[in-house]
């Protein structure tokens, strides 16, 4: 018989131990996630909000809301395309600061900038988007600046840019963190490789650095299009009359007018949406993902 | 032979010189005053301990590295201010360095397609790159499916394939394993003959150095100490520095007088090497193999036998002297004798054999 170890308690089955140490996570998501969300789909289903003496009926009529009020595709429109924009900016901004981290701080400087990086986090997001209400309003800090140069104002304030400058602020951030954490791990030889065969800086960067990071851009677009067409704090603040999104819609069936079962179906059709996109891509988000490590 | 009519590589050879080379990293000196060149297609290691400046030299000739003075030539061209991705090299990297998204086939192909080079003429060029690398019917195969040893023959075949004036090796072999590394020594140097590239090879492997170059530059502290044939390097080291560096060496410290060393004891030792003037202090290096256990030779040393290691076909014993001076052995093992620890033994040498080296 082969030596045994320190004598202790007898060795839990794999399965009980593995069961043991998933169980709490997976009864707190349930209890968290799962059932608040059964609940907000079976509101979906009926007729009105579900509090008070009256009867509830059920119905299929919120989810004809699309075809009921029009204006709804408009405004899906534009929150898709705001999500498109803010990705876009994000991954391309984000991208590059990855890369300036990872190819040109070392040690101690990397460490403080990615703490800068990390500061958006910090702060209350209210906070976040009410300085730049600060910023872009006319006679803001923005056209005092400009006021030393030139007349008139270049405030921005209650405009898609503005919404989609507030966004960027907030999850640029994630972009840069899946971007540093892909390019992080690409050896420096490489990129000396393919220099040494004859690669200028936009080929390393378009056939190597690129196609290397994918797993990293396509986690951070995901991280980001998903909140930010869901979002409505900084439509709402920094878009003002022209913040009208799918997410500033939804809340206001929650908060203005009561009507939770349209909310709730806004909400499982918006979805379904992105489940769609991410079906839809899913063939890229594979390959991407697959084919670096 | 078909490998040779099929060479991928057939560009003209080239010189590679090194004038005046100097370069700091901050207020650190890497390499001071370096000056050598390589000759065409020529096999050339830089040996030197890690920190000699070995890689950083062959840095400057691939250009990932400026020199702070003096230039760089391949063949007729001056290419101290050329980036990297003009100046036309192959180059192999110690981690292999393959692009991990790319098939074997795109790897290779790499550096034809910058070079314009597609479609059926690349792919019959990448076709005989793996031939040469017997790597044929790998093209489809992605990095990350292939061994360490086969990766390496990949990133061979990609800086071979584009013809490079000058192939530049930085430790290419190092992280394989000690058979594989050998098979792969073999590989190299075949290739290297077939298709006449001149060859840098960096390397802290003293016996790779003696089996692949037919000329080793021996660096230490960012000056080449000596530089030469490889058996004109270990049978006439300069430097204490490269008696050890490259081989094994036992070294004995005296004074000069009437024309031999008297070392601190009143030994006398012979050379047939030019010594200093006399009364000066010097060193003598003398190979472990090149002593025998004798009583009957020019020069005579007495010592005690503290450690045997037996190697299979060679026996080391480490020895000392009365005086505490620490020796090496090495002996043809011969008839399976082993001399034991402990015993006193007479050694010999010829005074052919005690090389006088410079601190």
């Amino acid at each position: 018989m082969a030596l045994r170890g320190p004598v202790g308690p007898r060795r839990l089955p794999d399965w009980m131990a593995t069961t043991a140490l998933l169980l709490p996570a997976y009864a707190w998501l349930t209890l968290a996630v799962f059932l608040p969300l059964l609940t907000m789909f079976v509101f979906s289903f009926l007729n009105k909000t579900p509090m008070g003496q009256a009867p509830v009926e059920f119905t299929l009529r919120h989810y004809r809301a699309f075809i009921d009020q029009p204006y709804l595709l408009g405004v899906a429109w534009n929150t898709l395309m705001m999500g498109v924009w803010t990705t876009l900016i994000c991954a391309v901004l984000g991208f590059l600061a990855a890369l300036a981290l990872v190819r040109c701080s070392f040690g101690r400087s990397r460490e403080m900038l990615l703490v800068l990086i990390l500061l958006p986090f910090w702060t209350n997001g209210l906070v976040r988007v009410f300085s730049w209400t600060m910023v872009l309003r006319e006679n803001g800090f923005l056209d005092s600046l400009w006021h030393l140069v030139g007349d008139g104002s270049v405030g921005f304030l209650y405009s898609r840019p503005a919404i989609i400058l507030g966004l960027v602020h907030g999850y640029l951030p994630y972009m840069i963190l899946t971007c540093y954490i892909a390019l992080v791990t690409i050896d420096d030889a490489v990129i000396e490789a393919a220099q040494s065969l004859g690669a200028r800086w936009w080929t390393v960067l378009g056939s190597i650095l690129i196609p290397l990071a994918l797993p990293g851009l396509i986690s951070g677009a995901v991280l980001t299009f998903v909140p930010v067409i869901g979002s409505f704090m900084e439509p709402r603040i920094l878009g003002g009359p022209v913040g009208m999104t799918l997410g500033t819609v939804i809340e206001d069936q929650f908060t203005q007018a009561f009507n939770w079962p349209l909310g709730a179906s806004l909400s499982f059709t918006l979805l379904a949406v992105v489940l769609a996109i991410f079906a839809t891509f899913s063939g890229v988000l594979r390959r991407g993902t697959a084919g670096a490590s | 032979m078909n490998a040779q009519v099929n060479a991928p590589a057939t560009a003209p050879v080239t010189h590679v010189a090194i004038q005046s080379v100097a370069k700091r990293f901050g207020t650190v000196p890497v390499l001071s005053d370096i000056t050598t060149s390589f000759a065409p297609g020529s096999f050339t290691s830089l040996l030197g301990p890690s920190g000699s400046g070995k890689t950083t030299l062959l840095r400057i000739v691939a250009g990932f590295v400026t020199p702070d003075e003096g230039r760089v030539t391949i063949g007729a061209r001056d290419v101290t201010d050329v980036p990297v991705w003009g100046r036309n090299i192959g180059m192999m990297f110690q981690s292999y360095a393959l692009f991990p998204h790319m098939s074997v086939a795109r790897n290779v192909a790499f550096g034809l397609e910058r070079r314009g080079i597609r479609g059926a003429e690349a792919a019959r060029a990448v076709g005989q790159a793996l031939e040469m690398v017997r790597l044929t019917g790998f093209g489809d195969r992605m990095p990350k499916q292939l061994s360490g040893g086969q990766q390496q023959r990949v990133a061979l075949a990609r800086a071979l394939v584009i013809k490079p004036s000058v192939l530049l090796l930085d430790e290419p072999l190092s992280a394989l394993d000690r058979r594989l590394r050998q098979e792969m020594q073999v590989e190299l140097l075949r290739i290297q003959r077939e298709t006449g590239l001149t060859t840098i090879f960096v390397t802290h492997d003293q016996e790779e150095a003696l089996t692949l170059s037919d000329r080793i530059a021996i660096l230490d502290k960012g000056r080449i100490v000596q530089a030469g044939r490889p058996a004109d390097i270990y049978e006439r080291p300069e430097t204490r520095f490269a008696a050890e560096f490259l081989g094994d060496s036992n070294f004995l410290s005296g004074t000069v007088s009437q024309g031999a060393v008297r070392l601190g004891d009143g030994t006398v030792v012979q050379t047939a090497h030019p010594l200093p003037a006399e009364g000066s202090p010097v060193t003598l290096a003398i190979r472990p193999e090149k002593m025998a256990v004798t009583e009957s030779a020019a020069n005579l040393l007495t010592a005690r036998i503290v450690t045997v290691i037996y190697a299979g076909p060679v026996l080391s014993y480490l020895l000392e002297t009365r005086d505490g001076t620490k020796l090496k052995l090495f002996l043809a093992n011969r008839d399976g004798t082993v001399l034991p620890e402990g015993e006193t033994i007479s050694l010999g040498w010829s005074p052919d054999h005690a090389i006088p080296v410079a601190d």
